[in-house]
């Protein structure tokens, strides 16, 4: 208990504190004060009867009218949905090139897509569609099932190598080394020649080696250039982009082991409207043929 | 034991026990109350210079605080044609010839800033002027108190009426005066919200019922609030809810203007009486004229009060008092501590308002008009915001190309539709590309069309040859050129890159 100190001025108790020289008079506060402090208290009474406000073990009181903030946002959401109905139509009816080339449509499914896109393939292609390892870029302008709108809408339909879909986009490369088909020096000079091919440095005797054996066993897919082929979903290996990665150890692995990316068919998951504005989306990243 | 409690904290003669001189710290008698019961103040009427000043400032401030909202200003077809309107839906604050979009709120965040450093300025000249003239509480309390004194006359009236038993005639002054008080209050509160919506449609939307619950629950708070701060709670709104009258002292100095009480003329007080030696007494008749007319219930005569808001009625009433004496007005006068000190040193008094302190803020405050009417008269009506795509940074194209992705906003302020052309400069072999307009082909300058009083927003990508971009990343700036004017607008980015 500080000791009682009582202002010479003004006669009133000060708090006891002091600051720098200066202490604070212990004034009665004004009555009214107090009242509102009770009428706050009958407020948070009336507050709790209204709405949801204790919690209980299981649960918690719901209010009068059964208010709450998530009902709220369903109510909000509901409103916006609804709100679109009309041209959330209009793009079920139309074909995709008749969106992208209807600039009111087309900035639509371009909103209406970007969001599917966050919500159902950044995992996968990243937040940027800019993929990552086994996940291709949809940026760029190398395509492996095709870049025109319509071969991006069938892909996301049915997906790639899934088992839900019976036209889910099919190819199988085969495991050249674990299954056998090339001796491990074989596998080499055909690593060395792809890596000519995409315009990196290389054994040239080892390329020249692998270039028969490429013809007979990857041209078939690859094409005799190594331009790649949409039909078999076989990517481009003459430039600088690549899927799994460019470096020499991948390219052996990948030659060895072969790959099999897997794609989910989003037409068994996602409704018609959504696939097409995440087909006029994807599209319109800029690799879009 | 006769010598007991004659001496402090002795020894009593049973071994061991000792008498303190103490009182108890909270003995009831002593015990200062927790909270105290407000007093209430019957400010009687005055006349004079500074009440006919508060009336004109009433009748201004009030004035353009009612009448604003209904005044026109033609901005061609498809615009309000309100001359001041804070349109929150449509996102645009008009003020006669100025449209602000939300983009530009520092006009707003300069004007708070102006008022703050006038509102030193004032303060460090003459005191709390703001809280005696002009503020808000300040301007209805004075009509509310007005009103009252119509109704129920002036303060001895208004003290009989308080203290007489309760009949019909004081209910019916009382709810006289509560009406007009009402009828006062909710005038404000559907004042205000004619600044946010056309006021004609607004009136009559309010009075059919046709307005918004937004616009019937803002007036109802403010009628609430006018009404119980203006006509209950007065000076209490002063003394102990602003933080206002805290902060100003440190505005103040010796030099500062502010409503005094000179103690060197008024002391020694003694009541009047005829023919007195005025020089062996002091000016002051202690009439207490000062006191009744106060709204804040304090006494002048006690110096400088927490509770004092300047309005300067004290002076009116003791000048009056004054001049009927016969002795020279200005007793309670605005007067300076430094002046108070220069006359007991038998200096001469002086007004020193040119201070470094009110130079300062002086200075900061036209500093910022300058500036902000200098943005103002060179706003443009085109505005350009490129933001770079953050992921992808970049994209390799598979001939080895790179392309940067761009978020593009043209900010199109005037009221026509605009063609504009974007060029962009800071690599060779530049390539852009708008995003949904195929049919502009391959030009390396595309066109836009931006509708009138819009913000568009456009995906841009640009593309450089294989081997231009030599560091990971390289200045670009982006041009946009009005075709029929040549105005122009530009923004200086970045297009990145691997890197070696």
């Amino acid at each position: 208990m500080s000791e009682r100190h009582t202002d010479d001025f003004t006669g009133v108790e000060t708090t006891g504190h002091e600051w720098d020289g200066i202490r604070e008079l212990d004034n009665p506060l004004p009555r009214w004060w107090q009242w509102i402090f009770w009428a706050c208290v009958v407020w948070s009474i009336g507050y709790w009867i209204v709405y949801p406000a204790w919690p209980l073990v299981s649960g918690y009181t719901k209010g009068m009218f059964g208010y709450s903030s998530r009902g709220e946002v369903a109510k909000e959401i509901a409103k916006a949905e609804t709100g679109m109905e009309g041209q959330l139509e209009q793009i079920r009816q139309a074909s995709l090139e008749q969106i992208r080339t209807n600039a009111n449509l087309r900035e639509f499914a371009l909103a209406g897509g970007r969001s599917a896109f966050a919500v159902n393939c950044s995992q996968c292609h990243g937040s940027g569609a800019q993929g990552f390892k086994g996940y291709p870029n949809l940026n760029d302008d190398e395509w492996i099932w095709g870049g025109t709108i319509d071969a991006i809408a069938y892909t996301i339909t049915h997906g790639i190598r899934n088992t839900e879909d019976e036209d889910a986009r099919q190819s199988d490369m085969p495991a050249f080394g674990r299954d056998g088909i090339l001796e491990k020096a074989q596998i080499n000079d055909v690593a060395e020649y792809v890596l000519s091919m995409s315009g990196q440095s290389s054994d040239a005797s080892a390329a020249a080696r692998g270039k028969p054996l490429f013809t007979d066993n990857c041209a078939a897919c690859h094409g005799e250039n190594g331009g790649g082929s949409h039909e078999f979903g076989a990517p481009a290996l003459n430039n600088d982009l690549w899927l799994y990665g460019g470096d020499k150890a991948t390219i052996v692995e990948t030659i060895s082991k072969s790959r099999r990316g897997v794609m989910p068919a989003w037409g068994k998951h996602l409704d018609d409207a959504t696939v097409k504005q995440l087909a006029i989306y994807v599209h319109s990243l800029g690799g879009g043929k | 034991m006769q010598n007991m409690g004659s001496m402090l904290d002795t020894a009593v003669d049973a071994p061991e026990v000792r008498e303190y001189d103490v009182d108890a710290v909270n003995r009831k008698e002593t015990r200062p109350p927790l909270y105290a019961p407000r007093k209430k103040i019957h400010p009687r009427r005055t006349h004079g210079f500074f009440r006919s000043f508060k009336w004109w400032v009433m009748a201004l401030t009030l004035g353009v605080y009612y009448i604003t909202p209904w005044l026109r200003w033609d901005r061609g077809p498809g615009a309000p044609d309100q001359a001041v309107l804070v349109d929150i839906p449509g996102r645009r604050f008009y003020f006669f010839f100025i449209e602000i979009w939300p983009q530009e709120f520092y006009y707003i965040a300069g004007l708070l800033i102006m008022a703050g450093l006038g509102l030193f300025l004032v303060t460090s000249v003459v005191g709390r002027a703001w809280c005696g003239y002009t503020c808000p509480q300040t301007v209805w309390t004075d009509l509310f108190i007005w009103v009252e004194r119509l109704v129920e006359g002036d303060r001895a009236a208004r003290i009989r009426l308080d203290k007489a038993p309760a009949s019909a005639s004081k209910a019916a002054k009382r709810l006289t005066k509560y009406v007009i008080w009402l009828l006062i209050a909710m005038g404000t509160g559907g004042a205000w919200v004619f600044y946010f919506a056309d006021a004609p449609t607004l009136f009559t939307d309010l009075f059919t019922g046709q307005a918004d619950t937004v616009a019937y629950a803002t007036v109802g708070v403010l009628t609430f609030t006018t009404f119980s701060l203006g006509g209950l709670m007065r000076e209490q709104v002063c003394t102990y809810m602003c933080p206002w009258p805290r902060i100003q002292a440190a505005m103040m100095d010796e030099e500062s203007l502010t409503v005094t009480y000179r103690t060197d003329r008024g002391e020694p007080r003694k009541p009047f009486e005829k023919n007195a030696d005025w020089d062996q007494r002091g000016d002051c008749i202690d009439c207490k004229a000062c006191v009744v007319v106060c709204p804040m219930g304090i006494d002048i005569r006690d110096g400088q009060q927490l509770e004092c808001i300047t309005c300067a009625l004290c002076i009116d009433a003791c000048d009056d008092v004054m001049s009927k004496i016969g002795r020279p007005r200005g007793l309670i006068d605005y007067d300076s501590i430094a002046n108070d000190e220069r006359r007991r040193a038998g200096e001469e008094t002086k007004l020193r308002l040119f201070r470094p302190r009110t130079l300062f803020y002086f200075g900061l405050w036209g500093l910022i008009g300058l500036g902000m009417l200098y943005v103002l008269l060179t706003r443009a009506d085109l505005d350009i915001n490129v933001i770079h795509d953050r992921n992808p940074l970049y994209t390799t194209l598979s001939d080895g190309s790179l392309r940067n992705g761009y978020t593009f906003k043209i900010l199109n302020k005037a009221r026509e539709q605009r063609t504009l052309m974007l060029h962009a400069s800071g690599l060779h072999g530049i390539k852009l590309k708008v995003v949904g307009s195929e049919d502009m082909g391959d030009s390396p300058d595309p066109y836009f069309t931006v509708k009138p009083d819009r913000l568009q927003s456009f995906r841009l990508l640009v593309t450089v040859p294989p081997g231009t971009l030599k560091d990971d990343a390289a200045d670009l700036r982006f041009v946009l050129k009005e075709i029929n004017t040549g105005q122009t607008a530009s923004y200086n980015s970045l297009f990145r890159g691997p890197g070696q």
